[in-house]
């Protein structure tokens, strides 16, 4: 069965349509890139699938189970986890009191706190520091382990490399390497850097102004095609490849 | 007269722990649920009242009193968080103050209605524990009583820290009061932690309530100095710092005891002026923040208008 | 495309505005044939009117909730005794006060409006605290004992009954009457746009402050008005009634009732006040748990209270203070 299926979401942000009739789906175990401009819509997109946002029409089905109506912490606990935008760590708590957190407060299942640290090598040291004093890329890390936690079968990451040295952004990719190892979780990622996105990614969706305008592998796609559907100079139709 | 100052000292630190545990509730509602309940004051005293009720008018056994009206007043809390707070904080930020101010009002008077305006005390149910104490050298006086409000205050803000820092509950709250979103996000359930928070609140203020009860008269009105002084004391130690409020509250109990010997009057006056310095203070020291520091702030008169 | 402009005033409301004058003609010239105490009914509905307009300027126009309007009802009375002290006749010390009191307010202003939401609301019960310890140390107001404001008692009772009418009669039209003109003008639209975003309001050079400054000034200065029309009434003024808390929660039940935000609401709310204080007032403490009990069960379920219901039926409100584009989508 389809891990993750999206019907015709469409969201808005005041009088302004962040997202108009996006379709997708996401199969266990794999991963999914979205790329697009600033401003596109996905980061709209992960929100209303993790139920922060809330949509003004369409389904959310996670395993054929709709999740529309559910808050974000309801999703969480039947398996969708999302790393947000700005990481949003807790920062007045330890690193090991934001993993715990989501730990106690999401499902039980193999990623446990020796995992996630061995998974993310660079958190081992700061178990017990703040999270507030973290670098950018510790953050990401520990934003990343903390969703991790919550044993998730579906993984939300947001602005994966966004203002992060190339050094961090190298370690964090190593690092989730080793968690799309696993096997059955599927991931959707959000990624500017294009070639990272499509390095890692198994499939590949270019939103432009609240529209999937470009889906396909990446080995499918031309470069000119993404450069075209980025600048959303194909307005319209989705272009299958 | 060093004696009599001596002795307002004493007593003004040992005050400063009941406050404390009225304001631990009122900042743990601030922090977390993010609002003020303005019948915080109101409810401590219906949680004195009720202990009230069960020792006079049922014949029960002090403490059996006090071990039945704090779970009361916690499900109490609970209970009311979920049937009326939460609607009206979902309504926007004035609601909720307009709602407990109404709270308030309904709970003097129908206390009033039902009690009738005899003050009534628990002083002379709880033994010699009311006028009991040691007397040290230097003509200081300490009473057990107060003696006793001020080891329990700490032990009822070491329980909570331990809570706060040790249990999922408490890294629960401590989320929930730092980034609501980021913990819906991480599977925490916020109104669940509201209403915990509630029910803790709650029990504290009852706490608060007979300790009042054991050391002075209550009568249905005197809620709000109640409130009033929380809030002094959770200002005065900085708003969402546990042991902040014990500052405050000793602050606060110095204020009014050395206040006190000059007159009653002078007293609570006292205690508000200190709240009002240190708000005032906040609002220059953000305001010079803003302008680029203090002598920018000397140079320019009032804030910026045409 | 045309210019977008504002739509004319919609006829209902000017039928309103009308028959709101003839009443006020009406009412000036009830006391030829009333009764006495029908007289002082109407002179405290008066007074209710006016501190609900005050209090719905604050809470309903500026977002202040304040739980320390009796600081300036309290303030008002004090100045007025301390003005007849000195020498001036009660009636223009009446008049006198409230500008006084509004001298207070202005530099207070530039502290309170600069705290957060709650605290300002605690903050303001803290000042009418204070402001009642203070006068309580005045000699003339010997502590909780009080005075009197004996030299009204030299005035014939039935010209000082009719005086004082007339007086709140003025001073709660004058009340509606000014509020309309300024929420209606620029400073309407400021608060407006500050109440709906505060933030883009300050850009686009909305002084926040300077508009919730005149609110809280204008609203100091009517409260305190109430608090001299009251005293000349009761006579005597004592701190407890003057600085009380009552004064307070019957403003917040006027509002909240009649309407928050509502240009109407503070009239239907003072009306339904007396009302309920004529029908139930007798049972004292119980009465005043309906008030707070009505007060909480409207903001919980019907936050828009008796206005806000009625224009959800009608489809518009009476006399809004919205204001609405002819042109561009709503």
């Amino acid at each position: 069965m389809t891990l993750l299926s999206v019907e015709t979401l469409t969201a808005r942000h005041g009088l302004l349509t962040a997202l108009r009739d996006v379709s997708l789906s996401v199969e266990a175990g794999e991963v999914l890139c979205l790329i697009g401009a600033n401003g596109a819509g996905k980061s709209t997109l992960l929100r209303c699938i993790a139920g922060a946002h809330h949509a003004a029409t369409g389904t959310v089905r996670l395993h054929g189970r709709d999740m529309t109506a559910l808050s974000a912490f309801a999703r969480v606990r039947t398996g969708i986890a999302l790393a947000p935008e700005g990481r949003r760590l807790f920062p007045d708590m330890t690193l090991r009191e934001n993993l715990m957190l989501a730990a106690e407060n999401g499902r039980r299942g193999d990623w446990t706190l020796t995992r996630v640290l061995d998974a993310f090598d660079a958190l081992k040291p700061l178990l017990d520091q703040p999270a507030g004093g973290f670098s950018g890329g510790q953050r990401q890390a520990a934003a990343i382990g903390r969703a991790l936690m919550a044993n998730p079968d579906l993984l939300l990451l947001d602005e994966v490399s966004l203002g992060l040295s190339p050094a961090a952004v190298e370690g964090v990719y190593a690092s989730l390497a080793q968690v799309r190892g696993g096997g059955k979780m599927g991931m959707i990622v959000v990624e500017q850097d294009l070639t990272r996105a499509l390095s890692f990614a198994d499939r590949v969706i270019c939103l432009s102004e609240g529209e999937a305008v470009l889906e396909g592998r990446p080995a499918d796609l031309t470069r000119a095609a993404i450069t075209r559907a980025y600048f959303g100079l194909s307005q319209g139709e989705v272009t299958h490849v | 007269m060093s004696e009599s100052l001596l002795n307002a000292l004493v007593q003004g630190v040992l005050l400063g722990g009941y406050y404390a545990i009225v304001a631990a509730g009122l900042s743990l509602m601030f922090g977390v649920v993010r609002f003020i309940n303005l019948a915080h004051g109101d409810l401590l005293v219906l949680g004195a009242m009720l202990a009230l009720i069960a020792v006079e008018a049922l014949g029960w056994p002090v403490w059996l009193a006090v071990a039945t009206v704090i779970p009361l007043m916690a499900a109490l809390g609970w209970a009311l968080q979920r049937l009326m707070f939460e609607r009206a904080l979902a309504a926007g930020p004035l609601l909720p103050i307009l709602v407990t101010l109404g709270l308030g009002a309904t709970l003097q008077n129908g206390m009033f209605g039902l009690f009738g305006s005899n003050t009534r005390s628990l002083g002379a149910h709880i033994g010699d524990l009311s006028w009991s104490g040691w007397s040290l050298p230097g003509g200081l006086r300490v009473g057990t009583l107060p003696v006793l409000t001020f080891t329990l205050a700490i032990a009822v803000l070491g329980l909570m820290h331990l809570m706060l820092r040790r249990t999922p509950l408490g890294r629960a709250i401590r989320a929930t009061a730092q980034d609501p979103g980021a913990a819906e996000l991480s599977g925490v359930d916020a109104r669940r932690v509201h209403r915990a928070a509630a029910a803790i609140a709650f029990a504290l203020a009852a706490l608060g309530g007979v300790l009042l009860a054991m050391r002075a008269q209550v009568t249905p009105f005197a809620g709000p100095p109640q409130l009033i002084f929380a809030f002094e004391a959770v200002v005065i130690g900085g708003i969402g710092s546990l042991w902040g409020t014990l500052i405050g509250g000793i602050v606060l109990g110095l204020a009014q005891t050395l206040g006190g010997t000059i007159s009653a009057q002078v007293s609570l006056l006292a205690g508000h002026l200190v709240l009002l310095a240190v708000l005032g203070w906040r609002v220059l020291r953000d305001e010079a923040a803003a302008r680029g520091g203090w002598i920018a702030l000397m140079r320019v008169k009032g804030p910026s208008h045409d | 495309m045309t210019e977008p402009h504002l739509l004319p005033m919609p006829k209902g409301d000017r039928r309103l505005i009308l028959s709101a004058g003839a009443l006020l003609i009406l009412l000036a010239l009830l006391p030829l044939v009333a009764p006495a105490q029908a007289i002082d009914k109407l002179t405290q509905l008066g007074i209710y009117v006016l501190l609900a307009v005050m209090w719905n300027l604050l809470a309903g126009y500026a977002g202040l909730v304040s739980v320390g309007q009796q600081a300036f009802v309290g303030l008002g009375g004090y100045a007025m005794v301390r003005l007849v002290e000195a020498g001036l006749g009660p009636f223009p010390a009446l008049v006198l006060a409230p500008f006084l009191v509004a001298l207070v307010a202005w530099p207070l202003a530039w502290f309170v409006l600069r705290l957060r939401l709650g605290e300002f609301a605690i903050a303001m019960w803290v000042i009418a605290e204070v402001f009642r310890g203070l006068v309580m140390f005045d000699p003339l107001v010997q502590g909780e004992t009080g005075t009197s404001v004996l030299a009204l008692n030299a005035i014939d009772a039935d010209t000082r009954r009719l005086a004082i009418y007339l007086l709140s009669l003025v001073a709660a039209s004058a009340a509606l009457a000014g509020s309309f003109v300024l929420l209606r003008g620029r400073l309407g639209a400021e608060a407006q746009a500050i109440r709906d975003d505060e933030e883009a309001a300050a850009s686009v050079g909305v002084s926040t402050f300077r508009v919730k400054r005149l609110i809280f000034v204008a609203a100091a200065a009517g409260c305190a008005l109430a608090g001299t029309l009251w005293l000349a009434s009761a006579i005597t003024f004592q701190p407890r009634t003057g600085f009380g808390i009552q004064w307070t929660v019957f403003m917040l039940f006027m509002v909240l009732t009649g309407g928050l935000g509502t240009f109407l609401g503070p009239v239907v709310g003072a009306v339904l006040l007396m009302g309920l204080q004529e029908a139930f007032g007798d049972f004292g403490a119980w009465y005043l748990f309906g008030v707070g009990a009505l007060s909480v069960a409207f903001a919980l379920a019907l936050p828009g209270g008796l206005v806000g219901l009625w224009s959800a039926r009608r489809g518009r409100e009476p006399l809004s203070m919205r204001r609405r584009l002819s042109a561009g989508e709503g």
